[in-house]
């Protein structure tokens, strides 16, 4: 490098590339990581292979994968934005990523931004995969469904982006492995989000409700099954974003 | 745009900074840096020397914008770091004392999306030569040695061509070659205009690279200046303004110098037959001693004369206790 290289004021790609580029390494970090694709692909799979094989979800709506599919999309955003994200940065933030990367041009708006979009960019490919299966299995989704069901699920993975972080920003990296993976078996399982509240214990159904996972969940049911928008369950999954978001804002240690 | 030869890339003026609360001291802020100043100039390694604790890595990541300072002012390319945004970030190279890198990441695709996030980049395949990083491009860096994360750290600082780098103990694990190829960088840049800035432990790196110093111990600064700077300054124990120096010398044991040599040097007998004088040695003392041994007919096994190191002036300044 010559004196003449330096001299060139040094100046930042633009914004919008950094984000982009920030987005696509960690999209492409997470499909290659073997664990991350299980949670994200592999078991929203097997859980929609379950629910339609067996007769759990009979009675709740026109056939059985008419009423699991929504919900195994629901479960899919919980895995990627939720226990996928949040592992990962909890243990970039182990071994400084974080506060490498915030010293870049890239700062830690472009991180939380580029995060985001990996985020929704695997969610992408998680609709894609899981739709085609669930199509060959007989899928028939309310058309008018579409546009509020993607919505809705990007509302979603906002608040458990939010969650995710806010865990894995105030404790340590195992800890978030623990949690995360803890949350994801209990919520998938109990929280409203494959299983509608109405087949829950009845003392969980006035819980799941308010939860993230049994919002998204009958917000998803709402939107696949009847093309219609479950305005409550809609406003619980904004607050959660809000008041997570706020939290991780607040409380997150970046070192 | 003109730029001013003097203006420094950093100036640093009474920093504090406050952590905590701390369970451990009943909830109280603890105080980790109290007033540190530097200013580290354009063509220039300047280095932070002073033990684990000093507050020197909190001083640099202050000015990096990684941590808020509690007060004191702080200019860097003549901008506040916590307010100079993706165009002051663009402009500094920042290695950090644990590296930073993902251990699942590869590093050329890792470098490759770092030089990503800049305009105008260092060629990569330029800089990954020159730091010998070709030949583990592939491997992940959690099967990396120590030496080779230290280097691909620093091209991640270096990737965007930075005016300013900060660089945290550079040294911290690299063999013999590796340190000699990074520290030759470090030399060239420093002559090609980039202002280094680094910390260390290790008087020998500061010794070899730094062209001021500035020791920091308990969050203050307690010296500066150029590596002979500190060299000459006299000792706490006082015998003038005469360089001090150490003569170390191996020779029959039992052998009773302080009857040979003026009081004003220190005589010991560290191990049975080698002996050291430290004080301001002239040519006096060197004639007497060697008088002294014709007479009695001795030839030392060995003899070296030293100037005193960094290492000496260091511990002279903030006290021989562990702490």
């Amino acid at each position: 490098m010559s004196t003449a290289a330096l001299q060139d004021q040094q100046q930042p790609a633009s914004l919008l590339r950094r984000v982009l580029l920030q987005g696509r390494y960690e999209a492409l970090a997470m499909l290659r990581n073997g664990e991350q694709l299980i949670l994200a692909v592999v078991l929203p799979l097997l859980a929609l292979v379950g629910l339609t094989v067996t007769p759990i979800l009979d009675g709740m709506g026109s056939s059985r994968i008419n009423v699991a599919v929504p919900g195994i999309l629901a479960l899919c955003a919980m895995s990627t934005a939720f226990t996928g994200q949040g592992i990962a940065t909890g243990f970039d933030r182990r071994y400084g990523v974080l506060r490498f990367l915030s010293t870049t041009p890239l700062g830690r708006g472009g991180l939380i931004a580029g995060k985001i979009l990996a985020v929704l960019a695997v969610l992408c490919i998680q609709v894609v995969v899981v739709g085609l299966v669930a199509l060959a299995l007989g899928w028939q989704p309310a058309a008018a469904g579409w546009l509020p069901g993607l919505g809705l699920l990007a509302l979603g993975a906002a608040a458990f982006t939010a969650l995710g972080l806010l865990v894995a920003g105030t404790v340590r990296p195992e800890a978030t492995l623990a949690i995360t993976n803890l949350l994801w078996i209990l919520l998938g399982a109990m929280g409203g989000i494959v299983l509608p509240a109405e087949r829950l214990p009845a003392a969980a159904q006035a819980v799941v409700h308010f939860l993230p996972s049994g919002a998204l969940g009958e917000s998803m049911r709402a939107a696949f099954l009847g093309g219609a928008v479950n305005g409550g369950a809609a406003l619980i999954l904004l607050l959660w974003t809000v008041i997570a978001g706020a939290a991780a804002i607040r409380w997150f240690k970046w070192n | 745009m003109v730029r001013s030869p003097q203006s420094p890339v950093l100036s640093i003026h009474g920093l504090i900074k406050d952590v905590g609360p701390l369970s451990s001291l009943d909830g109280k802020m603890l105080r980790v840096v109290s007033g540190v100043s530097l200013v580290a100039e354009r063509g220039q390694v300047t280095a932070l020397l002073g033990a684990n604790g000093a507050g020197k890595t909190t001083t640099l990541e202050c000015a990096q914008g990684l941590q808020k300072r509690t007060g004191g002012s702080i200019s860097l390319l003549g901008q506040d770091p916590d307010t100079g945004g993706a165009s002051l970030r663009s402009r500094v190279g920042v290695m950090l004392q644990d590296g930073g890198l993902p251990p699942s990441a590869r590093p050329l695709p890792l470098l490759r999306h770092i030089a990503g996030l800049y305009a105008n980049p260092w060629p990569l395949d330029d800089l990954v030569g020159r730091l010998g990083i070709d030949t583990f491009s592939r491997t992940g860096v959690r099967r990396l040695s120590g030496g080779q994360k230290q280097r691909l750290a620093l091209a991640a600082a270096l990737i965007g061509r930075p005016e300013v780098l900060f660089l945290d103990e550079p040294s911290a694990g690299l063999d013999p070659q590796s340190r000699q190829l990074v520290f030759d960088l470090i030399a060239e840049l420093r002559d090609n205009g980039m202002g280094i800035i680094l910390t260390t432990h290790l008087m020998d790196d500061a010794q070899r690279l730094a062209d001021y110093v500035y020791i920091i111990d308990g969050g203050r600064n307690v010296a500066e200046g150029t590596v002979q700077e500190l060299l000459q300054r006299s000792p706490v124990t006082d015998h003038g303004t005469d360089h001090v120096r150490t003569l170390v010398f191996e020779a029959p044991s039992g052998l009773d110098l302080a009857a040979v040599l003026p009081d004003d040097v220190d005589v010991s007998e560290a191990r049975s037959g080698s002996y050291t004088v430290t004080g301001a040695l002239t040519p006096r003392h060197l004639s007497a001693l060697a008088q002294w041994w014709e007479a009695k007919g001795i030839m030392p096994a060995s003899m070296s004369l030293e100037a005193r190191s960094l290492e000496d002036v260091f511990l002279d300044i903030s006290g021989k206790d562990i702490r």
